[in-house]
């Protein structure tokens, strides 16, 4: 079942250079139980093309296309009734760096329980009660309800916010780097964290990180993002194995693994282009190596290549 | 001091003390101390690349910046050719400081916002009076800035850092430690700011400098994946200490420390058809202000024995070039 499609959706920024466009008509669709991963370089448009959904965008944002969620498209709801009924409700975040996402005067249980107390008409004495069942479930335990997040290690506090996201058992979770600021082992502990939730709920997600494999290893979908497109999404194995973009083949041998041969790293010459202005035709072009007369002029069409692999790239059909 | 080294470390110590409150501090006999280097020994040759990792805390800045004298060591030794760095008075330790450079973690705060790149590149050359006249200078920082591939230099020199991207910046950087044709560099996390495909970029580039500016490196990092394509020799440190030292890629084929096991297990691989290893250790770090007795990975340890919790156990040197500070190292 389709649980959110996004549809040719853009987001444009107003600044006084003139717009940014930081996203630039991007379509995928998520059915429910899947877990994709938003995955790109900085500055590429992933975090945006996610406070898109959640209509967290600042005011000098201009939306256009179409987000439906349950049929619903979220760009057209009312604000009053998206705040109700959708945000944390059917859809929560897990947002970057816990260590400043959470309210540092309050105990940690309130934090949870204010999400269940405004969207569900319940006692405070319940939501309490259900923040530390999310705690335990989460293995933060519920004797620490009535912790600081300054009293918790840096791997602790990313599991309340997971528990926060929880909170009101929502449809789709979309993460924000769920584990960039921590360790290797702690990393490790949270990632088993969310493949189990994954499992035991579940949980559609959408994991948005750099990392691609913090996305290999919690994911069932991928879709890479340059400059503000979507150049290849797909199956994870598909994309990962035999990526066809030849973005994402650079970008997937330039990490590093410490498993299987050493083999050579790769990187790509150049940088990102300004999105203010971007390169005409296809906007990877200028670093590409295959690059021909047409995708200098062309932007080339999101095409299926292969059975559920799109990529986008002229060296593909037609 | 062997032949082919260029830095020896022996039992280096960085203490810092914590604050306390007045009353603590007139009645109590000892001032607790965050032991954040307690007793490393390392030595590295020319033109390797020394490899120091763990996770945050563990102590791999400290030491960085304690070799370098960027923060004073408590106690222990730092032979750079031969030269005792911890005794040499601060005239003379400036002097040296031409052959000791640093590269930073973070290109967006080590370089001044208001200072040109041609300023920034170049004042290392004035504060040491290295070249003599205003020409001199501009070739040389002409020259390093090209050979770090920010070409042409013309383009750059009167930019401010603002208009640079991260890589770039992060060039600049490296161009600046390379100014003064410096021996030994501490490169610290010199890239996990920067995004996958400018990051390789630079690997390569600073790899590619051992051989071209015949240097050593003390290169500091979190990515073990990484350090398996830059680092010669590889130390993994916990708590203040070293637990690991050898080959990098015998030690992470074959770990021999329980904690090097987890942290290689715990690093996530980039092919999701291929899973990696379990993590058997529980919890976190525990405080440097009182490790744990004995080896101070006891707690954590899953194959911790009464031995563990007792005695600390020495880095022991168990075969050529390898070290392991562990009473039952993994069997290979």
């Amino acid at each position: 079942m389709e649980l959110l499609k996004v549809e040719n959706l853009k987001v444009y920024y107003w600044t006084l250079r003139g717009y940014v466009k930081a996203v630039d008509n991007i379509s995928f669709t998520l059915e429910k139980g899947d877990a994709m991963g938003l995955a790109g370089e900085s500055g590429c448009g992933k975090t945006t093309a996610m406070l898109a959904i959640l209509r967290l965008l600042p005011n000098n944002a201009t939306v256009q296309g179409k987000i439906y969620f349950e049929g619903e498209n979220l760009l057209e709801m009312d604000m009053e009734r998206f705040r109700k009924e959708i945000r944390w409700k059917k859809i929560s975040t897990i947002f970057q760096g816990a260590m400043n996402a959470l309210h540092p005067a309050m105990k940690i249980g309130d934090q949870i329980a204010e999400g269940i107390m405004l969207h569900e008409n319940v006692s405070r004495e319940e939501a309490l009660e259900r923040a530390g069942k999310l705690l335990d479930l989460l293995g933060v335990g519920s004797q620490r309800i009535d912790r600081y997040p300054h009293e918790l290690s840096g791997g602790l506090k990313q599991r309340v916010m997971i528990a926060m996201s929880l909170a009101c058992s929502p449809d789709l979770v979309i993460a924000d780097e769920p584990t960039t600021a921590l360790d290797v082992i702690i990393q490790a502990q949270v990632l088993n964290v969310m493949k189990e939730l994954q499992r035991k709920l579940n949980l559609s997600m959408i994991v948005v990180s750099h990392d691609l494999s913090v996305i290999a290893e919690t994911c069932n979908k991928v879709a890479i993002m340059y400059a503000g497109e979507i150049v290849e999404y797909g199956d994870i194995v598909s994309i990962y194995k035999k990526s066809l973009h030849p973005y994402t083949q650079k970008l997937i041998s330039a990490f590093p693994s410490i498993k299987g041969a050493k083999s050579e790293l790769e990187s790509i010459p150049g940088f990102p282009p300004d999105l203010i202005a971007p390169p005409p035709g296809c906007r990877f072009h200028p670093r590409c190596p295959y690059a021909k007369e047409k995708c200098r002029k062309e932007n080339p069409p999101l095409i299926e290549a292969r059975k559920g692999h799109m990529v986008k790239c002229h060296l593909y059909g037609g | 001091m062997e032949k082919n080294e260029i830095l020896r470390v022996i039992d280096l110590k960085k203490y810092f003390p914590l604050k306390v409150g007045f009353f603590k501090s007139i009645f109590s006999k000892e001032i607790p101390v965050v032991r954040a280097v307690d007793g490393i020994s390392f030595n590295i040759k020319h033109r390797e690349i020394f490899g120091l990792a763990g996770e945050s805390g563990c102590g791999k800045t400290t030491t960085g910046r304690a070799v370098i004298r960027l923060i004073e060591p408590t106690s222990g030794k730092v032979y750079f050719k031969g030269i005792d760095l911890v005794k040499l008075p601060e005239s003379e330790m400036r002097k040296m400081r031409r052959k000791l450079q640093i590269i930073f973690q973070d290109p967006y705060e080590s370089l001044n916002p208001r200072m040109s790149i041609y300023d920034i590149v170049s004042e290392p050359l004035r504060i040491q009076h290295a070249l003599d006249t205003e020409e001199e200078i501009y070739n040389r920082v002409v020259e390093v800035m090209e050979t770090m591939g920010l070409t042409p230099a013309e383009e750059f020199l009167y930019r401010f850092p603002h208009e640079l991207s991260g890589g770039q910046r992060q060039r600049v950087a490296i161009a600046r430690a390379f100014v003064l044709e410096p021996e030994f560099i501490v490169a610290d996390e010199p890239v996990s700011m920067l995004d996958a495909s400018i990051r390789t970029e630079v690997s390569k580039l600073i790899k590619t400098l051992v051989d071209k500016m015949h240097v050593s490196f003390l290169y500091i990092t979190h990515d073990i994946a990484l350090a398996r394509y830059m680092c010669d020799r590889l130390a993994i440190m916990y708590l203040g200490k070293i637990v690991e030292m050898g080959k990098t890629e015998q030690l992470i084929k074959k770990p021999l420390h329980p904690y090097t096991e987890a942290l290689i297990n715990a690093v996530p691989v980039p092919d999701p058809e291929l899973k990696r290893g379990e993590v058997v250790i529980k919890g976190e770090v525990p405080s440097p202000v009182a490790p744990p007795p004995g080896c101070r990975f006891h707690p954590r340890c899953p194959y911790a024995k009464e031995k563990c919790r007792k005695q600390e156990p020495e880095l022991i040197e168990i075969r050529n070039e390898r070290y392991v500070a562990c009473h039952f190292p993994l069997e290979d």
